[in-house]
């Protein structure tokens, strides 16, 4: 008997994907950039965080014709984003074929209360987060991967290490928790009980967790694998960047490489400008992509 | 006795829980010295590709292309077995090229083409072996000297040439560490 789109099966890709970097990319050119450069996946989109934030309006799923043209560009994995709740954008996504969805906050959510039903789909989902409650309301709802949120489109990795202590902290308390504190830990943290008991008892979330949201060098990179990330996504960081090829296969070494600086400062040589960064504090508060989802 | 797992990108931890689950020691590898006095050595799941870069940029495949034709057992899985193939279908990447087959990247399609089944893997042990899929490959064609352990319909899926093994499949991903004892009592 042959079972597709199982948990095992979703589950398994983001598996692969380990210790490698999925980078945001916007044409097939870009594509063939990132895989040339070790990408082990790529996120197919109309336009970088960054470019989004300057842009302002309502941001949505891409012109199917941009992610059918990088699939066909790369061997590698294809992402591609839906809005928080668009379960219609994951339908036609699902239907083109792209190998993983992320029902992202850098796009605009096209509903106020819910979360797409990732359980309904063959195709797996990854979702953002800021901590382990809404980690795990999302692998409730059926995410296969987990990435901290930190803020799109900034240049700044600040909000993505509060996310990442933030999560990994929560597991540690989690894990020292008598039993009998378990539920009441569930229902402040707003978790599901049974996914709550398996953190305890694996001390680590039952899916891949990766780090994105502001990664623009490969110091960034290894800092967020050293406070025990899966892996990186880069998104404005490498096409923002003055010259995307070298950086983006320096992130990719240094994804690998996090633990020696003898290498992380060999390939963090000459690469030239990092993307314009932001301060956070610059931010009005109804801008930050990493408040939207609950 | 210590088994290394190379560590470049992929599911590499999980190799080790196996190995670990076996009662053998393992080690990551990532740079050249670290291949050193090991028994034997694992590629993991991954991307093919990225793997390819990251041999290349850290001098890894002339040493293990070396070991191997030493004699040293290497078990690749996916991604390990594309890299152990000598022969890639439409696909110039940079390989380890030990056993003698023909391969096919993401033969079977694309992420919602991933899938688990059981096979029969006679070598090894009593039927089922769940199987996990993942973008995967498969053989196209072996060389005289490679033993076909398990197909999946016609496709072959699981092979041996001495003390090299390629699987198509993630047995790491499973709870049953069969084929990885397979590789340790058979291999090494």
């Amino acid at each position: 008997m042959v079972k597709k789109g199982t948990w095992t099966v979703k589950k398994g890709l983001a598996e692969m994907l380990k210790g490698g970097v999925i980078m945001d990319v916007t044409t097939p050119e870009q594509a063939k950039i990132a895989e040339e450069a070790g990408a082990c996946a790529v996120m197919a989109l109309e336009r970088v965080p960054a470019d989004i934030r300057a842009a302002g309006g309502v941001a949505r799923m891409a012109d199917p014709t941009i992610i059918l043209q990088i699939m066909e560009a790369v061997t590698i994995p294809v992402m591609a984003k839906a809005r928080i709740g668009h379960f219609v954008e994951a339908q036609i996504l699902e239907s083109l074929g792209v190998d993983y969805i992320d029902e992202s906050e850098v796009l605009t959510p096209a509903d106020e209360s819910f979360h797409i039903d990732k359980n309904a789909f063959n195709v797996p989902f990854v979702c953002g987060a800021r901590n382990l409650g809404e980690a795990l309301r999302r692998i409730g709802e059926g995410a296969a991967m987990i990435r901290t949120k930190g803020e799109p489109g900034t240049g700044n990795v600040v909000e993505a290490v509060r996310h990442m202590r933030m999560v990994m902290g929560e597991i540690r308390r989690v894990q020292n928790l008598p039993v009998e504190e378990l539920m009441t830990a569930a229902k402040d943290m707003g978790a599901p009980y049974e996914l709550l008991k398996q953190v305890a008892e694996l001390g680590r979330l039952p899916v891949v967790n990766f780090a994105a949201g502001g990664i623009a060098t490969p110091a960034d990179a290894a800092l967020m694998m050293q406070l025990g990330c899966d892996g990186i996504f880069v998104g404005s960081g490498i096409f923002k960047s003055k010259n995307p090829a070298a950086r983006a296969k320096a992130i990719v070494v240094a994804t690998t490489h996090y633990n020696d600086p003898k290498i992380l400062a060999e390939v963090s040589k000459e690469l030239g400008e990092a993307m314009p960064g932001l301060e956070i504090q610059t931010i009005a508060p109804e801008q930050r992509m990493q408040d939207r989802g609950w | 006795m210590k088994v290394g797992v190379l560590a470049l990108q992929g599911a590499f931890r999980e190799h080790q829980k196996m190995l670990e689950a076996c009662g053998v020691e393992s080690a990551q590898i990532r740079k050249p010295e670290q291949l050193d006095g090991l028994a034997g050595l694992i590629i993991p799941g991954g991307e093919s590709t990225t793997m390819g870069k990251l041999l290349n940029e850290f001098n890894l495949f002339e040493p293990i292309t070396r070991l191997g034709r030493d004699g040293l057992p290497i078990f690749g899985t996916c991604a390990g077995l594309i890299l152990l193939a000598r022969d890639i279908a439409g696909s110039a990447q940079p390989r380890l090229g030990l056993m003698d087959m023909r391969v096919e990247r993401n033969a079977f399609g694309r992420q919602v083409d991933s899938f688990e089944t059981d096979l029969d893997i006679a070598a090894v042990g009593k039927p089922p072996f769940q199987a996990v899929f993942i973008r995967a490959p498969y053989i196209l064609s072996v060389g005289s000297g490679v033993e076909v352990l398990a197909r999946y319909g016609e496709k072959i899926v699981f092979a041996r040439q001495g003390r090299f093994l390629a699987a198509a499949f993630h047995p790491e991903l499973t709870g049953d560490n069969r084929i990885h004892r397979y590789f340790l009592e058979k291999c090494l």
